[in-house]
């Protein structure tokens, strides 16, 4: 595969950045020091280029009745304005990638799956359409994203708003997208905003044309810089987002497991009327217990020592091999290891003594409940 | 580019020996290992009096992202360690060629080791 470069890629050069693969794209893995960038979004704020996000237009007057038979959630039921975390499964109830879903009109949706998955994901929308009148446009490639997360967001975001329409972003909740005016450094263009994340802090997500991602990305950092935001890498993303507890697809969610598993039960809507991919599997894994009483479940662990564990090391209960662990690194924030790990379900209540194999030497952790960190409103 | 010191001995592992040939030589990690490393939040290093031997695994360097192992560019006896970095890691991550020492060792016999001009060149290191 030929690799991908973001608008913002020059930008990033010029920043000193690392980069690194990522979905097919050439990303910005840090640009100084991951834990620097990494507690700057958890005390100030960091800018993250997220350009290689998907963007899928799901238009015309079946639009929600066809996101209803295409993903697991009920997306007919979100309100015009507001945005809904859901999964696109396959007939057995594997994940196909969890995407986020805002809807911006009665009959208009923007769906932004993962980098690595949006082609598939826009080629199984298209095929799920057939027997809906809906247009599936997939603007992935047209379409940067830059977010900025951290306590101080709003406060930097609002210096590029006109002070008329202030209130459309302090209004704005948590998972709701609103056209804002966005002006600075030559840009004066009304985007696409969104109080969305996936760093665990408050935050927003802002959509644009390409051509407009350079002059917004330099404004934010000029107008950021005194408030203490920083461009922040993917290494920063990856430990802000296990911090929250927020699955990665490709290490928690995969074709292989199911929502239940993951945890995510709660997104797969069994109860709307209509029929939609995935559902008969996925009932049947829910009535099986699969997540609660058979299986695997995903938990957080606590590390009680110094080292921490690494994704598909080993989960042992008294020697034996109970689980694997999905994401682990030591966490900036709290100070010590944490990880993601499915566990088999009769070891997976909070409190639970487990060690994770670290190359030979058993390490001790132990199960808490998910988030490992919450920031204080 | 990662920096690179003149007058240092280098290994393959990207490990910089340091020594005027009349006691024991420090031993630490070069730039090129620090910036691929990325934030080194734990060391795990051998301990005084241990026998370490050239090119094998004589501890573990892990930062945020990775675990790597740390093999010792020599053979011969450990006589002091850096309590410092243990307690400190990210000392290695700002100072890999001062502060950010490892240890030192009473030298038998050298490994396989490099210039700073070869392992610059072979690394794409700064001189």
């Amino acid at each position: 595969m030929t690799e991908k470069y973001t608008a913002l890629y020059d930008q990033h050069k010029l920043a000193g950045a690392s980069f690194t693969n990522f979905g097919g794209w050439q990303m910005p893995l840090k640009y100084s020091s991951e834990l620097a960038e990494h507690h700057a979004v958890r005390k100030a704020a960091g800018l993250f280029d997220l350009s290689h996000m998907g963007e899928i237009w799901v238009t015309g007057p079946d639009s929600a009745a066809f996101l209803d038979y295409a993903l697991a959630g009920k997306l007919s039921a979100v309100a015009v304005g507001k945005a809904k975390y859901s999964l696109i499964c396959q007939e057995d109830g594997g994940i196909i990638d969890d995407l986020i879903s805002y809807r911006r009109g009665e009959e208009k949706y923007l769906v932004v799956p993962n980098a690595g998955n949006a082609p598939v994901v826009a080629s199984e929308l298209l095929e799920r359409a057939a027997n809906f009148d809906v247009t599936i446009d997939d603007v992935s490639a047209q379409t940067s994203l830059i977010a900025v997360q951290g306590p101080k967001a709003e406060e930097i975001l609002l210096t590029l708003v006109p002070a008329e329409q202030h209130s459309l972003v302090t209004d704005l909740k948590y998972y709701a997208a609103v056209e804002v005016e966005i002006q600075g450094n030559g840009l004066a263009e009304e985007l696409l905003l969104a109080r969305t994340g996936y760093t665990g802090e408050d935050g927003f997500e802002i959509y644009m044309p390409n051509e407009d991602a350079p002059a917004l990305w330099e404004a934010l950092l000029e107008t950021g810089t005194g408030q203490g935001l920083i461009p922040a890498g993917l290494a920063s993303r990856d430990s802000l987002r296990l911090e929250a507890g927020m699955p990665l697809y490709g290490n928690e969610l995969s074709r292989e497991g199911n929502p239940y598993a993951a945890g995510l039960g709660p997104v797969v809507s069994l109860a709307k009327e209509s029929d939609f991919i995935g559902k008969t599997a996925l009932a049947e894994l829910k009535a099986a217990g699969a997540g609660s009483t058979t299986g695997r479940k995903l938990v957080g662990l606590n590390g009680l020592g110094r080292r921490a564990g690494r994704s598909h090391y080993s989960v042992l209960k008294d020697g034996n091999v109970v689980g694997e662990v999905t994401s682990g690194q030591p966490s900036p924030t709290l100070g010590y290891p944490i990880a993601l790990a499915y566990v088999d379900v009769e070891h997976a209540e909070p409190g639970t003594a487990l060690d994770i194999d670290l190359r030979g030497k058993p390490e001790p952790f132990e199960v808490v409940a998910l988030p490992f960190y919450k920031r204080s409103k | 580019m990662s920096k690179v010191i003149a007058d240092l001995k280098y290994s393959a592992e990207h490990e910089w020996i340091a020594g005027d040939g009349s006691g024991p030589v420090s031993i630490g990690i070069t730039a090129v290992a620090t910036d691929a490393l990325g934030d080194i939040v734990y060391v795990d290093l051998p301990e005084v009096g241990d026998t370490v031997t050239a090119g094998e695994t004589c501890g573990e360097v892990e930062s945020t992202k990775s675990v790597s192992d740390l093999y010792a560019p020599v053979s011969g006896e450990v006589t002091e360690i850096n309590s410092d970095v243990v307690d400190s890691p990210e000392l290695i991550n700002s100072d890999p060629y001062g502060n950010g020492w490892l240890f030192k060792v009473a030298v038998t016999e050298e490994g396989p080791l490099m210039s700073a001009e070869e392992y610059a060149a072979a690394n794409g290191g700064e001189l």
